[in-house]
């Protein structure tokens, strides 16, 4: 574009995000990897380096692997993570597609009702979870009762137990994060060529038939897009599990926010930090790439 | 060749039960009478009247709305202007950094995010410390700071993906019939990344609303948000009236994006009217 480089317009337009995101992201960023080799010391800020021979301090690494608590709270974190995103692909997928099925008006206001929830308090949504999940509540009752009748009297129970325990993570981080998994796919979905649906109807296919061979196969960049948006940020999910989680059984970023505030030991703290980076970067470059080749077909279209 | 998808249609029905049954549950027991916050004891609004005499909650709100006013715009500026850089400058130094640094934040897990601008904000209250004697806390200038930086990059997103569908030859054409840069900017860029705009700063203007994580590590002493009051009353066992506030959130979000629903209705069946008007007057 020519017209933007006359007359400075140009540097000041790049230049002030640019300066922003530097630092007040970039720096802050390169200061937890830094710190993550600095020694616990206890001056104020509780931190130094150099303490040991060598300027870098290789220790905090080292703990990771050593203390328990961090690769279970490593795998705890994957685990719900990965089984909250299933989940949600599982809900989600016959929702979005279900979507794509009905009329258009309908769609319009169906769609509005999936973002809904999105625009209110993610906060006040958590909660609603734990006043249901609570053992005197009417829909702990109705579980109850429903799972009453279907096993033998010896196993009756007073009421589920629900709150604080692995399970409520997954339920309420699949409720949370529904949206972020039916709104890709649905864009998705609802791009592909219905022509190709009835050829092979056409073709003698049953319809499961159809899904398998050439629904599915073509929704496989929305299924990506959906699942890392889900599993990413439940990963490094801090506030439900701080709410209805097991308390003795941490996610990584209860540990990683502990290590900083109680424990008061910022190194630990960035080196979790880092290696939960680490870890996500892999199915974060996965996402930038299928983003950035779906902006590009975008970009593509008249 | 069509079929009832009866299994979609049901997948449907389960999906938005499973949405919305929490949410009126919410909205039914905020008008219960009963002390226990799920277990009915009669009709009453008496919640509403304790929510709205609680100072503290109304302080938070007004705080939490302040800071969202001010990250939201300031946001929406820089986010436009990154977002318009990304889609409309083909090569400059440093393209590829910038563009990183806008999906960084996006994807980054929000602890880690939260936990590096604490550790900045305190390092330089220290260097001010050493420097020029000064004290400073962290509260509204951290939170609104940080809140911007985060938010900045949905915008930007926004932005950007709106530039890169838009025509470019229509700003090119009016450049070759002697438009200045200034004047291309103000009657073509800026009016086609106008809903854009908009939407990003709602976006920013939620987000900032929402945050919790972030807000926890950056906030101080006195600077409570709404979320962060929440956040604290809810750790420690369900109250009545937060069933209250939930139903307010819930009916203010419901009228304003159905409001929105309309007005975006409305536009877009005037464009496609003008549209048939042009098209008729050029036949």
């Amino acid at each position: 574009m020519r017209w933007f480089n006359i007359r400075g317009w140009s540097d000041v337009t790049i230049a002030t995000p640019y300066l922003w995101l530097v630092i007040f992201f970039l720096i802050p960023f390169l200061i937890v990897v830094a710190m993550s080799f600095a020694t616990r010391t206890t001056t104020s800020p509780p931190f130094s380096f150099g303490v040991t021979d060598n300027y870098l301090d290789f220790r905090n690494y080292a703990r990771l692997f050593q203390d328990d608590l961090y690769i279970r709270a490593f795998l705890t974190s994957i685990k719900n993570a990965a089984m909250a995103t299933f989940v949600c692909l599982l809900v989600g997928y016959p929702m979005a597609l279900g979507l794509t099925r009905v009329s258009k008006s309908a769609r319009n206001i169906l769609l509005m009702l999936v973002i809904l929830p999105f625009w209110t308090s993610f906060l006040l949504r958590v909660y609603a979870w734990i006043g249901l999940m609570g053992t005197n509540s009417w829909f702990n009752k109705l579980l109850t009762s429903a799972y009453n009748t279907l096993v033998p009297q010896a196993w009756e129970l007073n009421s589920i137990h629900l709150m604080n325990t692995n399970f409520a993570v997954v339920l309420v981080t699949v409720y949370s994060y529904l949206p972020f998994m039916i709104l890709p796919l649905y864009a998705n979905l609802e791009k592909l060529d219905m022509t190709l649906n009835e050829a092979a109807m056409d073709l003698g296919s049953r319809p499961f038939r159809v899904f398998l061979d050439v629904t599915l196969p073509l929704s496989v960049p929305g299924i990506i897009a959906g699942g890392l948006l889900v599993f990413i940020p439940a990963c490094g999910e801090l506030v439900i599990p701080g709410l209805v989680g097991n308390p003795s059984n941490p996610m990584i970023g209860r540990v990683i926010s502990d290590e900083f505030a109680s424990a008061r030991d910022w190194p630990m703290a960035s080196a979790v930090a880092v290696a939960l980076l680490i870890l996500m970067v892999g199915p974060m470059m996965l996402y930038t790439y299928y983003d950035a080749k779906a902006q590009e077909k975008k970009a593509m279209e008249p | 060749m069509k079929q009832r998808p009866t299994f979609l249609i049901t997948a449907l029905c389960f999906g938005f039960a499973f949405l919305y049954v929490p949410i009126l549950s919410m909205i039914a027991f905020s008008f219960n009478n009963s002390r226990l916050a799920t277990v009915w004891g009669g009709f009453s609004t008496k919640w509403y009247g304790k929510l709205l005499s609680n100072d503290k909650i109304i302080d938070a709100a007004i705080l939490s709305l302040k800071i969202a006013l001010v990250s939201a715009t300031v946001a929406t500026i820089l986010g436009t202007m990154a977002g318009i850089t990304l889609a409309r400058f083909r090569r400059f130094r440093g393209r590829t950094v910038l563009s990183g640094l806008v999906t960084a934040p996006l994807i980054m897990p929000e602890v880690i995010t939260g936990i590096s601008m604490l550790i900045f904000f305190i390092l330089i209250a220290t260097m001010i410390e050493k420097l020029t004697g000064l004290r400073t806390q962290r509260g509204f200038t951290t939170v609104t700071l940080a809140h911007i930086t985060f938010s900045l990059t949905f915008v930007t997103t926004i932005i950007q993906s709106r530039l890169l569908s838009a025509d470019i030859s229509v700003e090119e054409a009016a450049l070759d019939l002697g438009s200045r840069p200034w004047q291309v900017m103000k009657d073509i860029t800026l009016p086609i990344i106008s809903p854009a705009i908009l939407s990003g700063w709602l976006l920013a203007f939620t987000i900032s609303l929402d945050d919790v994580v972030i807000t926890n590590f950056t906030t101080g002493p006195g600077a409570t948000t709404l979320p962060i009051l929440i956040w604290s009353k809810v750790k420690l066992g369900v109250t009545p009236d937060i069933n209250a506030l939930a139903t307010i959130t819930v009916s203010i979000v419901t009228i304003g994006v159905i409001f929105a629903g309309i007005a975006m209705n409305r536009a877009e069946r005037r464009r496609d009217l003008d549209a048939q008007m042009a098209f008729r007057s050029n036949q």
